[in-house]
């Protein structure tokens, strides 16, 4: 037992080396998802704006035609009209999704009964596949057995029928109500972990000093959770402006067009059309708008964090 | 994250000063609202569940049936979706695929994070936020150019189409995740093990894996759901019936020209979510912790 038993060790070799060096064993152990993420990430999004240069079809490679596409999308009016839905299905989704989820976070942070329960029932519409959930939405505002229209005919509400997503408005209403069903969950929750983090010392100390329920509010929470704010509506917008689930199975952009998202006219002129560089020139011309979405949620309210002093 | 913190707070601080609220305004501001909240999102799946056992006479008729409840229950729509339609080989497929891709995310992912983690080669913080930018990407950006590219591959309408597509999405987030979970690992861990001799393979293998199971389950969790939620990549890449995975297979095939069936829709709705339920209601402790906890980095 005395003896140990780690034997001393020869100069190593230049492979032990190698292997010990932190770049080349970073390198090797990167490897399997940098392959993965350059060809199946980078490299498309690369082959994705060439081909928005390209009149490529399925079935035919395309060749350079300039920025024909962009031309023709500019003149197009349902082009426009898409983008003028996607923003404001955006802008309404998020801003709901926002307003419905910070408030159901700031009641589950109460001393609740069953809080965890609670807590697992909320997240239930985030687990389940879109799709889904989507479908039981399409049932339910079904232009002829909507549960919801038999409710409110029942309550003597309203008199007729709605006809949920024939018409564009309330189609344009309807799924957007479905978006932020969806959404609710996962902004309430990650701000919720957010509210967990402040100290009840804060709420204590403003009390004293006779500040009210609303100006705890104001001055106490939302400044403390403004960081946590910034990073969960950054994906909230992100994840709701590329939507595409929602929309093809509930209208497919109908009626006229009135619901079309870029993602979903994206879909239908390249894949369903068949005409893959137009396609292309329409999921491209959504980067800038996500770009700038990222940089005004992100920067817009990072900036208060160092404002606050408060770190991490 | 959330859960060391919980704990660490003296059970005496739960409720802060909830106790200076009275019990009527408490009801009005908390118990009404958080009601109102809870019966608006579960009701979708109590409609999908009392439709999927509904009979099609009951599912029209609300003159003489209350539509929210069911008089004569019955499995008819479900013995329909097992034995007459491609269901259980959808199923099967979305299985098979949801599983290989989350294991072959996860193996790319626990050697990217512990690298960029722990070995801090030379622009190691670059890579780190390049993973994290590689996540934003949406996949309605992409599925155009992987289109072409699968099926340049000759991978169009094979599993092997989503199995390596799914991962674009997975392994950033699957990094980002186990990147937060390796960091809170103590470095001293690493060190006598290194001063013992091992190799940074070993290191891997035999202490920070080992630590890290409660990190990876959740990775693997997330990955699942994901692979199983994801939609776009499965309708544009897969187009014969056998091989569609159950989103695209209930919204493509169950919808036959005009005729809804309805009770058969909602069934396959119903199960086809069942399996991601109940793997999260095991874990959803996990679940909640590191959905938090990968959004605070």
């Amino acid at each position: 037992m005395a003896v140990p038993s780690v034997a001393v060790q020869p100069r190593p070799s230049i492979l032990s080396r190698l292997s010990e060096s932190h770049n080349t064993l970073g390198f090797g152990f990167m490897l399997p998802a940098a392959a993965l993420l350059l060809v199946f990430l980078t490299y498309p999004l690369g082959l994705g704006v060439w081909l928005g240069f390209t009149d490529a079809r399925i079935g035919r490679p395309g060749i350079f035609i300039g920025v024909e596409n962009y031309e023709y999308l500019w003149s197009d009016g349902v082009f426009w009209l898409s983008v003028f839905n996607t923003l404001l299905y955006t802008i309404s989704a998020s801003l709901l999704k926002f307003v419905l989820g910070l408030w159901l976070a700031l009641i589950l942070n109460q001393n609740l009964p069953f809080k965890s329960f609670f807590r697992a029932i909320v997240l239930l519409p985030w687990v389940v596949p879109t799709v889904l959930s989507a479908i039981a939405f399409w049932w339910i505002y079904d232009s002829q057995f909507s549960i919801l229209s038999w409710a409110l005919q029942q309550m003597g509400l309203i008199d007729h029928r709605i006809n949920f997503l024939g018409d564009p408005t309330n189609a344009r209403a309807s799924v957007i109500a479905a978006n932020v069903w969806r959404g609710i969950p996962f902004v309430a929750i990650t701000l919720l972990a957010g509210l967990q983090t402040i100290p009840q010392s804060l709420y204590e100390a403003a009390t004293l000093d006779g500040a009210s329920r609303w100006q705890l509010f104001r001055y106490v929470t939302l400044p403390l959770l403004t960081p946590i704010i910034a990073i969960t509506m950054t994906f909230s917008v992100l994840f709701t402006f590329t939507d595409f689930q929602l929309i093809y199975v509930l209208t497919r952009g109908g009626p006229v067009n009135a619901t079309h998202l870029m993602a979903t006219l994206s879909f239908q002129r390249g894949i369903s059309g068949g005409q893959l560089g137009e396609g292309a020139a329409i999921a491209v011309a959504m980067i800038p708008f996500l770009l700038a979405a990222i940089l005004f949620s992100y920067f817009g309210l990072q900036r208060r964090k160092w404002q606050q002093g408060g770190g991490d | 994250m959330a859960a060391t913190k919980r704990t660490r707070r003296p059970e005496i601080d739960e409720g802060g000063m909830g106790y200076l609220q009275s019990l009527p305004r408490r009801v009005v501001t908390v118990y009404l609202p958080l009601l109102v909240f809870v019966i608006v999102l579960l009701f979708p799946f109590y409609w999908m569940t009392i439709t999927a056992v509904k009979p099609n006479l009951e599912m029209t008729d609300y003159q003489n049936f209350n539509p929210f409840w069911v008089v004569h229950p019955t499995l008819e729509h479900i013995r329909y979706l097992l034995f007459e339609t491609s269901y259980p080989g959808w199923l099967l497929n979305t299985i098979i695929i949801s599983t290989a891709a989350t294991f072959l995310s996860l193996l790319a992912s626990v050697f990217a994070a512990y690298a960029i983690e722990r070995l801090r080669f030379s622009g190691a913080r670059q890579v780190g936020l390049a993973v994290f930018l590689a996540y934003l990407v949406p996949p309605s950006i992409l599925f155009i150019p992987l289109s072409v590219m699968v099926f340049n591959l000759g991978l169009y309408d094979t599993p092997f189409a989503l199995i390596l597509t799914y991962p674009t999405f997975l392994v950033p987030f699957c990094t980002w995740l186990l990147m937060g979970y390796f960091r809170s690992i103590p470095f001293e861990l690493e060190e006598c093990a290194l001063i013992d001799g091992a190799s940074r393979w070993q290191i891997l293998a035999k202490i920070v894996l080992p630590l890290s199971v409660p990190g990876l389950i959740s990775a693997g969790i997330f990955a699942f759901t994901l692979s199983w939620n994801e939609f776009i990549y499965a309708l544009t890449f897969i187009q014969s019936s056998e091989n569609k995975t159950v989103p695209v297979g209930v919204l493509t095939e169950l919808v036959r020209s005009d005729v809804y069936e309805w009770g058969a829709l909602m069934a396959g709705a119903l199960i086809g979510s069942l399996p991601v339920v109940v793997l999260y209601s095991f874990f959803v402790e996990h679940y909640v912790s590191s959905m938090t906890g990968a959004v605070k980095e």
